[in-house]
């Protein structure tokens, strides 16, 4: 008995030495070279394998950082500059600094400024919404609503607000990965500059119609006057198909813009209030056609 | 045993309210928007100018390709103005706008109601005239005729199959046309039969028409190839694959187009088309729509002109029903609910359904209960609950290897999921996805 128990162990004894000598042999011939840097860059990333860099997950975004050797066209939102400059150090290089991003939702079409002219009860999905019609409302352009940018944001940055029916962007918390930016099927969402404070000044409106029609579905469209354009002292607004559109790059946060718009299609976010001798100076000109239920 | 498709299928209330009315001609407009994008493929290209004084059956848009059709005035006045309009999705489509003035007709037009039998033309000929006169698919999927009447290379078309079926409930317009115009439409068989050089063809038609069934028969005189197939009453018998497996048992492979099967599937409205075109010189500039609903004083079915409003259509049947809570552009099936009432009629309008506020509203979406209910009506053989998972989480590799892009959109599963899962908005979305995908692989 005791023999066979001692045969069994010395043969598979025997079975797994040479088992592992032939693995050790095997294993040195078909070695694969990984850049140990490769690593070492992705543990320097956030991990978050938001596909913001535009790389499927953190170690693609790694593995490219490492072959390509520099840092041009390659940047992770998520981490920022603190981030790419551990990555730099890895490789021994110098990171450029990006300025940092932040999304914004460009449409103010809540249910008082934009009347509901029938109603969408199919699957809960902007997606199939805008495959199926034009929208809810008179704007072909506008916020459909069903929260698709919610569903694609990993941050929990972006939700929708039940009062305005619209997605709001949480500063604090957005990363500018770009997920809510594909997932619009109606392109509402812009990464923007983000700016001392948080303050923005964007145009909170996509409609490319003329401004007559695009007047008639939404009281706070950009009707593409160009009052603004020719207002901004920095070159920063451009009028595009009936639309204006203000370069964060460019905008110093002025706010002349808004003062001129005639239809409060201009958003300033995070502002302190204005002083009084100012609003009192802009009132005639725009107090006629703004809409009495002021934003922000 | 009445011959039918094999698997799958549902059976959905006909209410063919409007079977009993004949076709009436509707009141000519004050205006109509004419798109220039009422067919599959590139749209046409404009070939009038604002102020142009046009006669009903003028080339107003040339066709801008092989796959494209052309468009003519469907009125005579004054070219208004070329601009974007509203299409049925409520997305702007450019389109002409054209003020009626009186009704003067192009002179080309043989405006008399006489029937013309005999056939002089050469194939040739005849299909340059369909194209000509700008005929696309009048079932609701607009594909340009003379594109289908020209057989790929090395395909041979064996039987051409007549779609009589109107397998849609509430939809009677094809039912109308086949008891008030059975001759012509033979006529306009016998044409499709020269330019395809084929020897047999057969009108498939559902079982629940017995009258146009009979009228039909009465009408097949002699040995002429062409024969009546009475299709049991089961949706979608209509679908272009389930009519060819249905009359001739062959079924279109995965991916395929019928001409595979040596087959080539017209709608009867389309034949009457081909027929006003090719014996009457006419263009396609009207057609008729069923205008129909539960609520609705009194359904009827139009001949109307391309680019009436759709308001139009709905005064004249009685005016919009109080509790209506959809209007839907073809059937209930698989028709998609208008944005508003100011879309025009286009040349695949079939149908426009009014539904009341109940029955028009979705039930509350409820979890899978894993019924496989779906999969059971499905008469393509697909999967729909497991398509409708992969496109919601967007796995689009999977939906192709399912087949996602055989799915017909017929609405059967939708239909009978008993949990109201919205499972065709998906297949549609993935479907939309799959496809754009496989454009860019060939590119």
């Amino acid at each position: 008995m005791s023999t066979i128990i001692i045969y069994t162990i010395l043969t598979l004894s025997i079975i797994g030495i040479l088992s592992a000598i032939i693995l050790y042999f095997v294993a040195q011939k078909f070695k694969v070279y990984e850049d140990p840097r490769i690593d070492q860059v992705e543990a320097a990333l956030p991990g978050a394998n938001c596909g913001g860099c535009g790389f499927a997950g953190c170690r693609a975004f790694a593995e490219t950082c490492v072959s390509r050797g520099e840092l041009s066209d390659l940047f992770c939102p998520v981490g920022g500059n603190d981030c790419m400059g551990g990555v730099a150090d890895i490789l021994g290089i110098v990171a450029e600094k990006k300025d940092p991003k932040v999304a914004v939702v460009r449409c103010n079409g809540t249910c008082e400024h934009r009347p509901k002219t029938n109603v969408f009860d199919g699957a809960v999905s902007c997606a199939i919404a805008a495959s199926l019609y034009s929208g809810d409302t008179g704007c072909q352009y506008g916020c459909l609503g069903c929260g698709d940018c919610v569903v694609a944001c990993d941050f929990d940055a972006i939700h929708m607000n039940p009062v305005t029916g619209l997605p709001e962007v949480d500063d604090e918390k957005c990363v500018a990965c770009g997920a809510c930016v594909k997932a619009c099927p109606k392109t509402l969402i812009e990464l923007r500059k983000k700016a001392p404070k948080d303050r923005k000044i964007y145009v909170a409106c996509r409609n490319m119609d003329k401004g007559a029609v695009a007047r008639k579905s939404c009281s706070v469209a950009c009707i593409g006057c160009s009052k603004c354009e020719k207002e901004c002292k920095y070159d920063a607004i451009t009028i595009a198909n009936n639309l204006a559109f203000i370069d964060s790059d460019k905008c110093k946060l002025c706010r002349k813009c808004v003062s001129v718009c005639p239809t409060n299609a201009i958003a300033e976010l995070n502002f302190p209030p204005r002083k009084i001798a100012v609003a009192e100076e802009v009132a005639p000109e725009t107090g006629k056609i703004k809409p009495e239920s002021s934003e922000n | 045993m009445l011959k039918s498709f094999k698997i799958g299928g549902v059976h959905p209330a006909e209410n063919k309210l409007s079977a009993q009315k004949a076709i009436e001609v509707l009141a000519l407009p004050k205006s109509v928007f004419i798109p220039v994008g009422q067919h599959i493929g590139a749209p046409a290209e404009v070939v009038v100018q604002k102020g142009d004084k046009v006669k009903v059956g003028q080339l107003i848009a040339k066709s801008s390709g092989f796959v494209s059709a052309n468009i003519h005035s469907s009125v005579s006045g004054t070219v208004k103005k070329i601009e974007s309009g509203p299409d049925t999705s409520g997305y702007p489509k450019t389109g002409i706008y054209i003020d009626v003035e009186d009704d003067l007709w192009d002179e080309q037009i043989d405006r008399s109601t006489e029937l013309k039998t005999s056939v002089t033309l050469d194939a040739a000929a005849i299909l340059a005239k369909i194209q000509d006169a700008g005929i696309v698919g009048l079932g609701g999927a607009t594909f340009p005729t003379h594109v289908k009447l020209v057989p790929p290379k090395g395909m041979k078309a064996e039987v051409l199959l007549i779609n009589g079926v109107e397998c849609e409930p509430y939809l009677t317009s094809d039912h109308r046309m086949m008891l008030e115009h059975g001759a012509e439409l033979i006529v306009g068989v016998q044409l499709l039969m020269k330019v395809l050089n084929v020897a047999k063809a057969a009108i498939g038609i559902e079982n629940n028409k017995p009258d146009a069934i009979k009228k039909m028969n009465s009408l097949l005189t002699g040995n002429n190839g062409i024969s009546v197939v009475p299709l049991k009453v089961k949706y979608p018998q209509g679908g272009e694959k389930q009519l060819i497996k249905a009359v001739t048992g062959r079924e279109v492979p995965s991916g395929a187009l019928p001409i595979s099967v040596g087959a080539v599937v017209t709608n009867i409205a389309t034949t009457f088309a081909v027929y006003e075109a090719v014996q009457k010189n006419k263009p396609l500039f009207e057609r008729v729509v069923t205008v129909t609903g539960k609520t609705v004083k009194n359904p009827s079915n139009f001949r109307v002109r391309i680019g009436t409003t759709i308001s139009e259509l709905i005064d004249a049947a009685g005016g919009l029903p109080e509790n209506c809570g959809k209007i839907i552009n073809g059937g209930p099936m698989m028709g998609k609910a208008f944005a508003n009432t100011g879309i025009p009629v286009t040349k695949g309008t079939s149908g426009i359904v009014m539904m009341p506020d109940g029955e028009a509203k979705r039930k509350e979406v409820m979890p899978c209960i894993r019924c496989s209910r779906c999969v059971s009506v499905c008469p393509m053989g697909l999967e729909p609950y497991l398509l409708m998972t992969v496109s919601e989480q967007e796995i689009w590799d999977r939906a192709e290897r399912e087949c996602v892009m055989d799915c017909i959109e017929c609405g059967s599963c939708s239909f009978t999921c008993p949990a109201n899962r919205p499972l065709l908005d998906y297949i549609r979305l993935g479907k939309g996805k799959v496809g754009a995908i496989i454009r860019n692989r060939k590119n």
